[in-house]
């Protein structure tokens, strides 16, 4: 039994070997009706043939957390939809109004996973893309240096102290320690910051992630169980699975641990369950429109070769992502320009490129 | 012949060759290895078949994401490795940390091997805290030294600053600014207690009758240390240094925590986990790993002699 962090699009049978679960066996043995789940994290668990290879034990989409003391305060209303100009704006007037406390976190630490999850999904909504349909790299076209720019300036003139280093976890601290009053991130941030020990907990408003030119840019991603093709043990690593991925564990992490830290954004019965909303209640609705909304197969506004929002739904994209994200994290700290970052990103995106070209 | 390890009674009187006296001499050094034979499979098996084994993947044509495509690959990693510029820009970085990170360790473990070497009230609980970095889990020290110590926010060193200059004291972000130097202080911090630990085992044996001999002779303290202390702490120091380097050659976790990697602090350790983790590129990995166990073996071997030889004109 493996626990796989899967983006849509990235399970590809050859590779993961995994043991398909027709859905009806899903219902029967658990009485979970697939169509009852969010919808986009079982598609993104599906490979091409329709089966079904993993059984997701989180989901989350992007959104945009942000202080609302902080910009009530200084008489700012955050739009429901707002687009990454109003952002950056935003990010400006409430910058340094309280004592060490920037405009935004945005994450700067290299790693595909780390920096470019929100900077590909600002990207995309640029109109950039790092592919076209027919695998043309696209990474120093003006699209991407014009997001990139755009993020990378917010950073510098905005962001939070010691941005290259930052990425998840450093946000989260900054965002809970008042460090910064707006954050785009995770949806699963919002389980820690509205947690019963969090400093900020009740303070912080969940709007949909920033747009450009796309209608929507939040991301996909889900952890998921899967079981190995060749393990010998499939039944009881299959009952630990149907376990872990029920209603009843969340209800037991509910119970137990708080509503608040209940593995999320799977289940749409979790969304109309009062005791999740009575402490989820700020972010659950964005939350579930923001994954119920996220399209890996159109995410931005041309046609694109693989699956992937926040990445590229190739084998390849992990080292790729993390190479171009060291020079765009070295960017940040002003030891190399966004053109040169971004020409070195070109040239790497070029030899990936070229192996599916053939 | 077995001679070379028996060493003759008389060097003059070759042994006379008497065919049964030979045999029997064979068969008692066979008595006396054939114990140790298990101890050295042993060693042999785990230490040798794994370096083996990466040896023949990196020939291959191995990634994990196309087990479907596995093949000898010629010398096609090793040229991979020699032409990537990640690659080489570690390589340099490596070279970097190596050295710099042995010598200010060195001289600083020195230092305080010095001074623990001199007798004081408390100096048991002294010596157990000079050690201490070096006992503490490396990814968590550097958890600290990245989060406590150098977050420009909420990091000691910041925190100082304010104390002493006030609140509009100046709040350099110290490891955006000056990457390569506070993976170098950090790995400093934890290296040094290992130096001082070894030069404080040398200066503890040295002899202490010569000293005082020295000394009764009207020696300064000067040259008790340049003529006699450092004399004698040569091998220390060359062990230290060697031991030294060898580990700080496959610093890992100092990287991985603190830059992930990222403003040219990557080296070859953490070049070769991204190509196995993130590339899945058995074949490219194991080339890397081959060349550094090569350059290590080679750098170690010249600087072993060049130092020794150095010392030894003296």
């Amino acid at each position: 039994m493996s626990f796989f962090g899967i983006g849509a699009g990235m399970l590809a049978r050859r590779e993961l070997s995994l043991k398909c679960y027709p859905r009806r066996v899903l219902q029967r043995q658990r009485g979970f009706s697939t169509t009852k789940s969010l919808f986009a994290i079982l598609q993104s668990l599906t490979a091409d043939d329709g089966k079904l290879y993993g059984e997701p034990f989180y989901g989350e989409s992007s959104f945009l957390m942000y202080r609302k003391d902080v910009l009530d305060a200084n008489g700012i209303t955050m739009p429901e939809h707002p687009t990454w100009q109003q952002v950056a704006d935003i990010a400006a007037r409430v910058d340094n109004k309280q004592p060490g406390m920037r405009g935004i976190c945005l994450r700067g630490q290299p790693g595909w996973g780390q920096i470019f999850a929100p900077l590909t999904t600002v990207v995309n909504t640029f109109g950039g893309t790092w592919f076209e349909k027919d695998w043309t790299a696209k990474v120093n076209a003006p699209e991407f240096k014009e997001a990139t720019n755009f993020y990378i300036n917010l950073i510098k003139a905005h962001g939070e102290n010691g941005a290259p280093q930052a990425g998840f976890t450093e946000c989260l601290n900054a965002m809970q320690q008042g460090n910064v009053a707006m954050w785009y991130d995770a949806t699963s941030a919002a389980g820690s910051l509205e947690a019963d020990n969090s400093p900020v907990k009740g303070k912080v408003g969940y709007v949909a992630a920033p747009v450009v030119k796309t209608q929507e840019s939040g991301w996909l991603y889900t952890w998921a169980w899967a079981i190995q093709k060749a393990s010998k043990k499939q039944d009881n690593a299959w009952k630990f699975i149907s376990w872990a991925s029920s209603q009843g564990y969340e209800n037991l992490v509910g119970q137990q641990e708080g509503w608040a830290k209940v593995p999320a954004g799977k289940r749409a019965s979790t969304y109309s369950n009062p005791d999740y909303l009575k402490v989820a209640g700020a972010f659950a609705e964005p939350t579930k429109n923001a994954i119920s909304t996220a399209d890996p197969n159109n995410p931005g506004v041309q046609p694109r070769p693989a699956p992937g929002i926040q990445f590229v739904g190739i084998p390849e994209f992990p080292d790729l992502g993390t190479r171009v994200s060291q020079d765009i994290s070295a960017a940040i700290a002003g030891q190399e320009t966004v053109d040169q970052a971004l020409d070195k990103g070109q040239q790497a995106a070029e030899q990936v490129a070229a192996k599916y070209k053939k | 012949m077995s001679t070379a390890l028996e060493p003759q009674a008389g060097a003059g009187t070759s042994a006379p060759a008497s065919g049964g006296g030979s045999a029997l001499r064979v068969a008692g050094d066979w008595a006396r290895r054939a114990p140790l034979l298990p101890a050295l499979i042993f060693m042999i098996l785990v230490t040798q078949l794994p370096f083996v084994f990466t040896l023949i993947i990196s020939f291959m044509n191995w990634n994990a994401y196309y087990p479907d495509q596995i093949g000898f690959a010629g010398l096609a990693n090793y040229g991979a490795v020699f032409t990537d510029p990640d690659t080489l820009s570690a390589i340099w970085t490596t070279v970097i940390y190596t050295v710099s990170i042995v010598l200010l360790s060195l001289v600083i473990g020195f230092g305080v091997a010095l001074l623990l070497d001199r007798a004081f009230p408390g100096r048991g609980v002294v010596r157990t805290l000079m050690i201490t970095p070096f006992l503490i889990m490396p990814v968590a020290a550097f958890l600290v030294w990245k989060h406590a110590l150098y977050n420009p926010n909420y990091g000691l060193f910041n925190g100082l600053l304010r104390l002493f200059f006030g609140p509009n004291a100046v709040q350099p972000d110290w490891i955006s600014d000056w990457p390569k130097t506070s993976i170098v202080v950090s790995l400093v911090w934890e290296w040094t207690p290992f130096m001082m630990l070894i030069l404080l085992a040398g200066l503890q044996s040295k002899p202490l009758d010569v000293i005082e001999a020295a000394r009764i002779d009207g020696c300064s303290p000067w040259q008790v240390f340049r003529y006699m202390t450092f004399p004698h702490m040569r091998q220390y120091l060359e062990l230290a240094g060697l031991l030294g380097s060898i580990y700080v050659v496959q610093t890992f976790d100092a990287v991985f925590t603190i830059t992930s990697g990222g403003l040219g602090t990557a080296n070859l350790p953490y070049i070769i986990y991204t190509i196995f983790y993130n590339a899945h590129d058995y074949g490219k990995a194991s080339a890397a790993g081959v060349v550094v166990v090569i350059a290590t073996i080679a750098i170690a071997t010249f600087a072993l002699r060049t130092v020794s030889s150095l010392f030894r004109e003296e």
